[in-house]
């Protein structure tokens, strides 16, 4: 489809000598603007403007006094300079990539390997898996959360009673009491497994349906060539999977990008700063530091939007590529 | 020979039904563990030696959670309530909202509609948890300016999820209304249909099962919001929503494992279902295109 601007349909002559305030056509042109407006209006004060006032912030001293009213003193750069020359930022930065890869890497292998296996299965148990599968994944993130802590729980948890009860040989003693959550070494696998165990469904999911769009000539084209079932997934099934591969890691890197609730529960809330992902640290310098320091919040904030933005830039051209070929 | 080719094929068939059944248990075993944990006696929860199956089934946990007092003045009812509430208004007030701009921008062509629909993309990229402290000021100087509260009740909360859900929401209806033919509505306007007729016959029933993916889609995100409603309703136990009130027990000296595990249970029930409906829709709902189905 062109990009020229096209009429609407209905016809469009005007009586004559019946001429009000707009001519007709006028007046079917503000249509769409005054069905657009409510959206329109809504988001640009919940979301348009905040993002502008988030900019705003991350340049000035910004505190309690301001926050009832008082003039924000202008600070230009200092808190960006403040935050990339910290060192604790650096350490909260690297966690949160290290962490966000390992969850992104693990939900996209599990997930298509799962996937794999669901096209194997003949229907029934596939479909079995698939409704186990929906379990995880929709269960709400907070409950999700809450079952990894009890079952990692200290005193009582299945998993501390099963490591006690396995040989000492094989995993090692001192599990009575173990607690897995004060230290970022435990903390984090115990995050990235429950994160994994939530997203992998959804990739799972969508790769079934990838595969299952495949069609089977490619695959009979591919024996009749010799390959073996190694060398046609490689050759058939990855270079017809790879848009849909594309658009799942960035989905998902952007998704455990924001990881909050998850640590929020797990962690026990946003105060130890050992254990404090990007998400976190924002909010706690917002909301569970004396004084807060919304200066220096948004503009953690502003890194942290600038770089999800940079990382979703391909699925945006995707999706804009899109809209111009409609 | 076959019979070695035969023995390789039933090998191989064996490890994808124990490949199969291992993803099962992984996927379903932490739910399950929400349900023994909510359905068996305290006795049976805080042990050194916990069973896989309760030994003994009870509802005390449920009974507790559904009667008893988490919060001084408040009850599972009240944080029901206010859960509901605040999603199903949202989420109607989107949808209404929603309709009439993806009505504008599937049916006619406009100077602003690709750039409405690039912000739409792009402002749906942007993360909550960035914005979080911005939204608190802007509402807090915005209730401020209007005269109204605005943080630390249900109102703030209310507007932004109709935000947050708007740009999602208007794409996916989009997608409905352009699949619907114009000549279907050309042939009414023909047979002397007025616009809003056209709009109530013709339009609404096939967008209709649209609007209620969109509208379930933005039910279980609003549903299990927790940064929003915690940051704006800290202070205020009583306009608490179902998932922070989970997050209540864990200021308590000792956990109640079996009180939130059967809190947990109840709040997870209706998005299960609403699941159920659109799993398939959430799949091509989110991969839009890279998928030829």
């Amino acid at each position: 489809m062109t990009h020229t601007l096209e009429r609407p349909t209905e016809p469009e002559v005007s009586p004559p000598g019946r001429r009000q305030g707009l001519s007709r056509r006028t007046r079917l042109g503000l249509v769409p603007y005054l069905l657009i407006l409510p959206a329109l209006v809504v988001l640009a004060v919940v979301l348009l403007w905040p993002i502008g006032q988030m900019l705003w912030i991350s340049l000035h001293d910004y505190g309690l006094q301001q926050l009832r009213g008082q003039d924000a003193q202008w600070n230009g750069f200092g808190h960006y300079v403040y935050v990339l020359t910290d060192e604790r930022f650096w350490s909260i930065f690297r966690n949160t990539i290290v962490v966000c890869l390992s969850m992104v890497a693990l939900t996209m292998v599990l997930g298509t390997l799962v996937g794999i296996l669901m096209h194997k299965l003949p229907t029934w148990a596939s479909t079995v898996l698939g409704l186990g599968l929906m379990l995880a994944w929709a269960t709400p993130v907070i409950s999700a959360a809450i079952v990894y802590r009890w079952l990692f729980d200290t005193r009582y948890g299945l998993v501390n009673t099963l490591l006690n009860a396995l040989p000492d040989w094989l995993v090692g003693s001192g599990w009575t009491d173990f607690n897995w959550f004060n230290s970022p070494s435990t903390l984090f696998p115990i995050l990235i497994v429950t994160v994994v165990w939530q997203s992998f469904p959804f990739v799972a999911i969508s790769v079934l349906a990838g595969l299952k769009s495949i069609p089977n000539e490619l695959y009979e084209a591919a024996r009749i060539d010799g390959a073996g079932a190694w060398r046609s997934f490689w050759s058939v099934t990855v270079p017809m999977l790879r848009p849909l591969f594309a658009l799942l890691l960035v989905l998902q890197v952007i998704w455990d990008f924001r990881i909050f609730t998850q640590l929020f529960i797990l962690g026990g809330g946003v105060t130890n700063r050992d254990i404090a992902l990007i998400p976190t640290y924002i909010f706690q310098l917002g909301f569970a530091s004396t004084p807060p320091n919304y200066g220096m919040g948004s503009a953690i904030a502003v890194i942290m939007t600038v770089l999800v933005l940079v990382i979703s830039a391909y699925y945006l051209r995707t999706m804009i590529r899109q809209e111009e070929a409609r | 020979m076959n019979n070695v080719h035969r023995l390789r094929r039933s090998l191989g068939r064996f490890g994808l039904y124990a490949a199969a059944l291992a993803v099962f248990v992984f996927a379903v075993f932490p739910v399950y563990w929400v349900l023994a944990t909510a359905l068996r006696p305290t006795g049976e929860i805080f042990t050194r030696e916990p069973t896989v199956f309760p030994r003994e089934i009870t509802f005390e946990h449920f009974e507790r959670v559904l009667s008893g007092v988490l919060i001084p003045g408040t009850s599972f009812w009240s944080f029901l309530t206010n859960s509901l509430i605040v999603t199903l208004g949202s989420v109607a007030f989107a949808a209404l909202l929603a309709l009439l701009a993806a009505i504008a921008v599937a049916r006619f062509r406009f100077r602003l509609r690709s750039a409405f629909i690039i912000m739409l993309l792009v402002i749906q990229m942007v993360p909550v948890e960035a914005l979080i402290i911005s939204l608190f000021i802007n509402f807090f100087h915005l209730g401020n300016t209007l005269d109204v509260e605005l943080v630390g009740n249900l109102t703030g909360v209310f507007v932004i999820y109709v935000a947050v859900s708007l740009p999602i929401t208007i794409l996916m209806i989009r997608n409905f209304v352009s699949a619907v033919p114009k000549e279907l509505e050309e042939a009414a306007a023909i047979d002397g249909a007025g616009g809003w007729t056209i709009f109530w016959r013709v339009l609404m029933p096939l967008v209709a099962p649209g609007l209620a993916a969109a509208s379930i889609f933005a039910f279980i995100t609003a549903w299990n919001e927790f940064l929003v409603a915690f940051t704006f309703l800290q202070n205020n136990t009583g306009a608490y929503t179902l998932p922070i009130s989970l997050q209540y027990y864990f200021g308590a000296v000792s956990i109640e494992w079996g009180s939130i595990m059967a809190a947990s249970t109840l709040l997870t029930v209706p998005v299960m279902i609403f699941f159920l409906f659109v799993q398939r829709r959430m799949v091509s709902g989110l991969t839009m295109g890279a998928v030829k189905g």
